[in-house]
């Protein structure tokens, strides 16, 4: 019997930089937007993707060819790739908008990764993404990589199990009330969930080696897409605010508040 | 405007979900249809269940044995068949659920039109075709409105199901039904293999009046077990935990409550240890009256709270079911 020839691995794992989760976020002014002058990183739902192909690569060693990060955002979106490359990743893409460019949508964005992969040499086996922005919490852009690219999909993914000789994953994804199992063949774009990985901090080494990682530049005109929003935003404001603060100082006063609001024991 | 929404169902059953985003859709004030889609064992019963639903002018149904636990690879070109032979829809409605989440942002890029997530409010203007949406951004903390304008042929949209009552059965009612040839996909890239759905006897989190959540504090899964579930059947209470009663593993995480978890608004919410993350608020803050005891005076939830009782829940809670029961 010949040896099944070594299959290889190229992995693409898009990030957005995105106000930082621990921020209260303030709405401005001008009700445009919110104030954006504040501390920002890593997607969380991003860094748990990046967590997952680093994993891969401690697996299955050589076969992950490659590990490419990339970015659509402005200038400082740098910081976000650099991080992704102290975490492990090999390389980094950075598609650059103006400081001034509103947020590309999720549709754009698709466009811009579909012009990418179609760009890279070696193809891309899979790709990893966050489920959604913490932003914009739209949830939409893998989805819609994956009707573009007319690949396979597995969103909200809680445990990835590639094998890369059959080039195909058992996917288990977190669904409403419960989880589900799916295998998908390769090419694959996977979602992450909250617990598929806790992502690591990089190393101080690892920080200072990712600044020789090379990062290629590129703009929406290289790769032909327009990344003009279709929807507009006409304002954004403070939700309604709850009045809270009511306190009790016993159980029998909580049990009263309870029946005033007409709950009761079943 | 004419509306396709997705009717989902489970068990024979209509997902509540789905009957919220129907309610939604009569706001844009046409035409509204609604697609089941199914095995031959499931379609039958839940077309007669949802042709006597009120404001449907028709209900498209189509089954296939790959309809059974359909994955969006399968069902997509089921959509994009509706959506594109002289279509008369304007709109595509669903739920915010999972496989709606999955499905609908994949049709729509394959359409070449942009989708909306988890829209709280609508106005449709038909002199100008479009549609205008408010929608929860960063985790609840702001409110965005956007619109949709006619440039986009087909406007697709999920909905929140808090923001919106469920569609209710009319006597009398008898929508028009249409069966849709299935697409077939005979080499899907993705197969179904399982699904695994938590039984309890308890209600629905996404659906339930009451809801009784327990965070860290609940120290293990016996202890938020054994401190929670009495609770909640004294109440008819569905039971949610926060992320990090998840995380800790003390919950299944289809119990999460929060901005990546499930969204609720019952009339009751009992927050027991749960110090209320930003992300956990998202997820429960427009309840009718919520509920919190906690043994740190300075934790969030008590800035939401109604009810607030700075205590040690392991006091308050067999108090608490002991005072109800009487």
């Amino acid at each position: 019997m010949r040896p099944t020839p070594a299959r290889l691995l190229n992995i693409l794992v898009p990030v957005k930089r995105a106000v930082d989760y621990a921020v209260k976020i303030r709405v401005n002014p001008q009700q445009t937007g919110i104030d954006t002058n504040v501390k920002h990183s890593m997607n969380p739902f991003d860094e748990i993707a990046v967590e997952e192909a680093v994993r891969l690569r401690e697996r299955f060693k050589d076969e992950v060819k490659s590990i490419k990060a990339i970015t659509i955002g402005p200038p400082k979106s740098l910081d976000t790739l650099r991080t992704a490359l102290a975490m492990g990743a090999d390389s980094a893409i950075h598609v650059e908008i103006p400081e001034s460019s509103p947020s590309p949508e999720p549709l754009a964005v698709a466009k811009t990764l579909k012009a990418v992969i179609e760009r890279q040499k070696e193809g891309v086996d899979l790709v990893i993404l966050g489920k959604q922005s913490i932003d914009d919490d739209l949830g939409l852009t893998g989805q819609m990589l994956s009707g573009l690219m007319g690949w396979s999909q597995a969103t909200f993914a809680s445990k990835v199990d590639v094998d890369i000789a059959k080039k195909e994953a058992v996917v288990t994804r977190e669904i409403d009330g419960g989880g589900e199992e799916v295998r998908c063949k390769l090419p694959l774009i996977v979602t992450t969930d909250l617990r598929l990985k806790e992502p690591r901090y990089a190393s101080l080494p690892n920080i200072m080696k990712a600044k020789k990682k090379p990062v290629e530049k590129l703009s929406a005109s290289d790769l032909g897409v327009d990344l003009t929003p279709i929807l507009e935003t006409l304002k954004v404001t403070e939700p309604p605010q709850r009045v809270g603060g009511g306190k009790v100082e016993s159980v029998d006063e909580l049990v009263a508040k309870l029946k005033e609001a007409g709950i009761t024991a079943v | 405007p004419h509306a396709l929404v997705f009717l989902e169902h489970r068990q024979g059953i209509l997902d509540s979900g789905s009957l919220s985003a129907l309610t939604a859709a009569q706001q844009l004030g046409g035409k509204i249809s609604a697609l089941v889609v199914g095995g031959p064992d499931q379609v039958p019963g839940i077309v007669e269940k949802a042709k006597k639903l009120k404001g449907l002018d028709s209900v498209l149904h189509s089954t296939s044995p790959q309809y059974s636990a359909p994955v969006p690879e399968v069902l997509s070109p089921l959509f994009e068949k509706l959506l594109t032979e002289s279509s008369p829809f304007t709109h595509v409605v669903s739920t915010t659920s999972s496989a709606a989440k999955s499905l609908i942002p994949r049709v729509a890029a394959r359409l070449n039109v942009p989708a909306i997530s988890d829209i709280t409010s609508l106005v449709h203007d038909a002199a100008d075709s479009s549609t205008t949406f408010t929608r929860p951004i960063y985790a609840g903390n702001a409110i965005a409105t956007v619109r949709a304008p006619s440039s986009v042929s087909i406007k697709f949209f999920t909905v929140r199901s808090t923001a919106f009552s469920a569609a209710s059965i009319q006597e009398g009612a008898d929508a028009e039904t249409l069966a849709v040839d299935p697409v077939d996909v005979p080499d899907s890239p993705t197969q179904h293999l399982k699904t695994t759905i938590a039984k309890s006897d308890r209600p629905d989190l996404g659906v339930a009046s009451r809801v009784i959540s327990g965070g860290r504090a609940l120290k293990d899964a016996n202890t938020f077990a054994s401190t929670l579930y009495p609770l909640a059947d004294v109440l008819g209470a569905a039971v949610g935990a926060s992320r990090a009663a998840v995380d800790a593993g003390y919950a299944d995480n289809s119990l999460q409550v929060g901005q990546t978890g499930k969204v609720v608004a019952p009339e009751l919410y009992m927050a027991l240890g749960i110090s209320g993350a930003i992300q956990h608020l998202a997820g429960m803050k427009d309840s009718k009256l919520i509920v919190a005891v906690n043994k740190d005076p300075d934790a969030p939830i008590f800035q939401v709270a109604d009810v607030g009782l700075v205590a040690d829940l392991y006091e308050v809670v067999p108090q608490l079911i002991e005072k109800l029961k009487k």
